[in-house]
């Protein structure tokens, strides 16, 4: 059965419009998006059949992307024109599709796939010796942390930090952070590190790099 | 305080500062799917529409959606969604300085023409309060001038409008569907004519069904009873008889469709309205006669419509007595038919307690769905005579049986307690009962079974067969719910209820006149807002108010009322004559009760009040006898003006 299924996989925006939608919240914006495309998504077997829609990586609330992605399982083949217009048709304002492609049902999943994350981030404040502090910054060896009643060392999933701009209207910095499971750097973590307020920081994810 | 008027792009800017550092500021953005936004410079009147409780439940009311779809197909004017904000938002808004502003284009609510609240329950009262107050706009009418929107207010709890008179300036009683047309109508009349605002307030009360308190002067006895209801202008009306639609509307179906999780994240469709069972308790089955129904291909159709809109995944078929529908069956089989393996969930609730129901349930369960739920409301014969709800209780447990038959794992029933005449043996037999439910589910699924009781507290609501009876007393709720806690110790049953002190509030402000607006007002000085949110209900600043208002909690809910009192809400007519309420309550003191109305008309009295409306519209569309008389000469059967000074007969209504 699952042979004659199509496996499509999405990258899309996530714009301001929906930057405060969580990860399950989203989840749920796209099974209606494909509601409401009449395009026949694939649901799970059993007792409660769930949508088989897949998510690379959670994306933090708050933060914008151009690169998210998503795989979705239709009952049949479609050819893929047709679900993009379909598609594109019935998404909400805060979603756009950056491309669509078939891709092989064996594939494994987009979880086990992903390695790092690429953000662009602008500090709405200025933040004054912010190229000496992030100099010390990548200096450290280890830089450990606290989250959500757990002790972490940030250092070893920062990959890279580039400062863009220090001046102008708001600091701008570009990070690639690890995104395995079990090892996912946040962004607002190295924005607390720098010494700025964390919910001052804008923060757009503009690549997911996978294996 | 006053807040300065800020334009939305002011308000965003800071905004932008304070919502990442909120709880789930999906609340505070607007821009979902669906919503309407217009151009603001090109629109002659601008209308919020607000739920004054979170958006994760505002977002849920059906009525308000009602009316914002509708609204916005007229050209001339716009509606946009306001909700209050949870607390940590509010304290961040003021100190950024933000309004409370509309989610659609972010105008602070003082740059509206009208604001238009929903208060469907009477925890939300000092909630409406903090609306106002976080949009710099007075809270008291009297303090408000031109230069502020008109304040209005609909839902079930304004047919009793008297505590929340001095905060609005002016109620819709009963269905708004139509009444907000004329009002946005009359508002852009007088706004042409550039009078004041009391000319306003007197276009308004010429409209049916809409109420001004400030037209309105009560008098009161020593004893603090109503001695008279006084209209004050000749535009007044005596009473003020509610708006029905004789014909349901279409439903609407462009659902605005959240951005985050809400509590009833579904495609609402009403079924039908009005509810001919007539049970003395419920104030929904008295204010909202007559029984409409709305025709299966019409339900069908809204549902299709609406999923092609939303993509939503769940639909609920709403109506206070589902069973009671002509047509229930067809539409099960019909809708069934038509979204099988569409992965749709569909909610029936309000189910009668036979096992016609089960089968009902069970042809619409398809691959989503939740529990069964029932609502015997007491557990003796003596009970269910006086609160007029005749449930056999081996009707109780063989329906019971056949849910848990049927792959039910849990089943909720729910009680209701605190009527005068109820003894603790009454509450035991509550206790017996759902032992012997859950004993039935053992008997097919073993200890899977699970039972969820949710025992309310009675509250004796104006326009209802009850009105003149007292609450129980702080006292005896807690020795009833303390036998319900103690003897219904079981693993598998989950017993609710609901405390005390959220009773006498509820009970205060739905029976309350209009000294009650004080209180209201102190309490929400001392902070009381979201009421219903146990967490941060404060029973203690409510009590503390009543003393300063040199007011006794229990004048209004613990005195039994004289049959010849003439009450708070006298001036408010739900159509059903007062005389039949009396009629019911003595039937219900004798233990009688009354057959569903389907059957035979009783003359409550609602035809008589709109005969010309279902003249206009015989056959099926109404569950009341055809009227056949023809029309009176004077063509004015939905009105009843009185002029001068006038005492109000006792029977509420016009004879």
């Amino acid at each position: 059965m699952s042979a004659e299924q199509m496996r499509l996989r999405i990258t899309f925006s996530k714009t301001a419009a929906m930057r405060y939608t969580g990860h399950l919240d989203l989840h749920r914006a796209w099974e209606r998006a494909f509601r409401r495309s009449r395009l026949p998504l694939a649901y799970s077997q059993g007792f409660h059949p769930q949508p088989r829609l897949n998510l690379a990586a959670a994306l933090p609330l708050g933060f914008t992307s151009d690169c998210e992605l998503l795989d979705a399982w239709l009952e049949t083949v479609q050819p893929v024109e047709q679900v993009l217009q379909a598609l594109t048709l019935a998404l909400p304002p805060g979603m756009v599709v950056r491309s669509l492609e078939q891709v092989d049902l064996r594939l494994p999943a987009l979880q086990t796939q992903t390695q790092s994350a690429e953000y662009e981030v602008t500090l709405l404040d200025p933040l004054p010796g912010l190229a000496q502090r992030l100099e010390a910054l990548l200096a450290q060896s280890t830089l450990p942390r606290h989250r959500r009643d757990r002790d972490y060392d940030l250092r070893p999933l920062i990959e890279e930090i580039v400062l863009l701009a220090e001046d102008g209207p708001g600091p701008h910095l570009r990070m690639r952070l690890s995104v395995r499971e079990g090892a996912t750097g946040r962004p607002e973590e190295v924005v607390d590190v720098l010494g700025a307020s964390p919910t001052s920081a804008r923060v757009r994810r503009t690549r997911i790099v996978l294996r | 305080m006053t807040l300065p008027v800020l334009s939305p792009s002011e308000i965003e800017l800071r905004l932008e500062r304070i919502l990442p550092g909120v709880q789930k500021p999906g609340r505070y953005t607007g821009g979902e799917l669906n919503q309407v936004v217009k151009d603001w410079q090109a629109i002659e009147t601008h209308l919020a529409l607000i739920f004054p409780d979170l958006y994760d439940i505002g977002m849920s009311n059906l009525g308000l959606a009602i009316l914002y779809e509708s609204l916005n197909q007229r050209p001339d004017a716009l509606a946009e969604r306001a909700y209050l904000p949870w607390t940590d938002m509010e304290a961040a808004m003021r100190q950024a300085g933000i309004p409370l502003y509309s989610l659609e284009t972010h105008h602070s609510l003082a740059d509206f023409d009208i604001l238009g609240f929903t208060l469907p329950y009477e925890t939300l009262y000092t909630n409406a309060l903090n609306t106002l107050d976080l949009a710099g706009i007075p809270l008291f009418a009297e303090q408000r001038s031109n230069a502020h929107p008109l304040v209005i207010a609909g839902g079930h709890t304004t047919f009793n409008p008297e505590p929340m008179h001095a905060f609005m300036d002016a109620f819709v009683i009963g269905e708004g569907e139509e009444v907000i047309h004329e009002i946005v109508d009359a508002y852009q009349a007088w706004k042409r004519s550039q009078a004041e605002r009391p000319a306003l307030l007197r276009r308004l009360a010429q409209i049916p069904g809409v109420y001004v308190p400030s037209l309105y002067q009560p008098h009161y006895l020593e004893s603090g009873q109503i001695a008279r209801i006084q209209p004050l202008a000749d535009a007044a009306p005596l009473p003020v008889r509610k708006r029905i639609v004789a014909k349901l509307p279409p439903p609407p179906t462009h659902f605005i469709v959240p951005y985050i999780d809400t509590v009833h994240n579904r495609v609402p469709v009403e079924i039908t309205r009005g509810c001919t069972r007539g049970c003395r308790f419920c104030h929904a089955g008295m204010i909202s006669r007559p029984v409409r129904e709305r025709s299966v291909e019409q339900i069908v159709h809204a549902i299709e419509d609406s999923l092609e809109h939303t993509g939503f995944e769940e639909v609920g078929l709403l109506s206070l007595s589902s069973s009671d529908y002509t047509h229930i069956l067809e539409l099960v089989q019909a809708v069934s038919a038509r979204f099988a393996g569409k992965h749709l969930g569909i909610s029936l609730p309000s189910l009668r307690i036979d096992t016609f129901s089960v089968d009902l349930m069970d042809a619409l369960r398809g691959a989503r769905h939740g529990g069964f739920t029932l609502a015997p409301e007491a557990a003796t014969e003596r009970m269910r005579q006086i609160i007029n709800k005749p449930v056999s209780t081996q009707a109780l447990l063989e329906t019971a049986a056949e849910v848990y038959r049927r792959g039910y794992t849990t089943l909720k029933l729910y009680f209701m307690i605190g009527h005068p005449s109820e003894t603790l043996e009454d509450v035991q037999a509550i206790v017996d009962l759902c032992k012997a439910v859950l004993a039935e589910g053992r008997k097919v699924i073993g200890r899977r079974a699970r039972l969820n009781a949710g025992v309310s507290t009675f509250i004796p609501k104006p326009h209802t067969p009850f009105q003149w009876v007292p609450c129980d007393t702080v006292e005896q709720i807690t020795a009833k719910q303390t036998l319900l806690k103690h003897s219904l110790r079981d693993r598998d049953i989950k017993l609710s209820w609901t405390t005390p002190a959220e009773t006498m509030l509820e009970a205060w402000l739905s029976r309350g006149d209009r000294r009650l607006s004080q209180v209201i007002y102190r309490a929400w000085q001392k902070g009381a807002r979201f009421d219903a949110w146990q967490e941060l209900f404060r029973y203690s600043a409510w009590l503390e108010a009543f003393a300063e208002a040199g007011l006794e909690p229990d004048f209004y809910t613990h005195r039994p009322r004289p049959l010849d009192e003439i009450f708070p809400w006298e001036h408010i007519s739900s159509g059903v004559r007062k005389k039949y309420l009396l009629e019911e309550y003595r039937r219900s003191l004798a233990g009688e009760t009354r057959p569903d109305c389907r059957e035979s008309c009783f003359a409550c009295g609602i035809l008589p009040a709109f005969a010309d409306l279902r003249r206009e519209n015989p056959g099926e569309a109404w569950k009341c006898p055809e009227v056949k008389s023809p029309a009176p000469r004077s063509n004015d059967f939905s009105r009843y003006t009185v002029t001068g000074e006038t005492q109000l007969d006792a029977q509420g209504s016009s004879k």
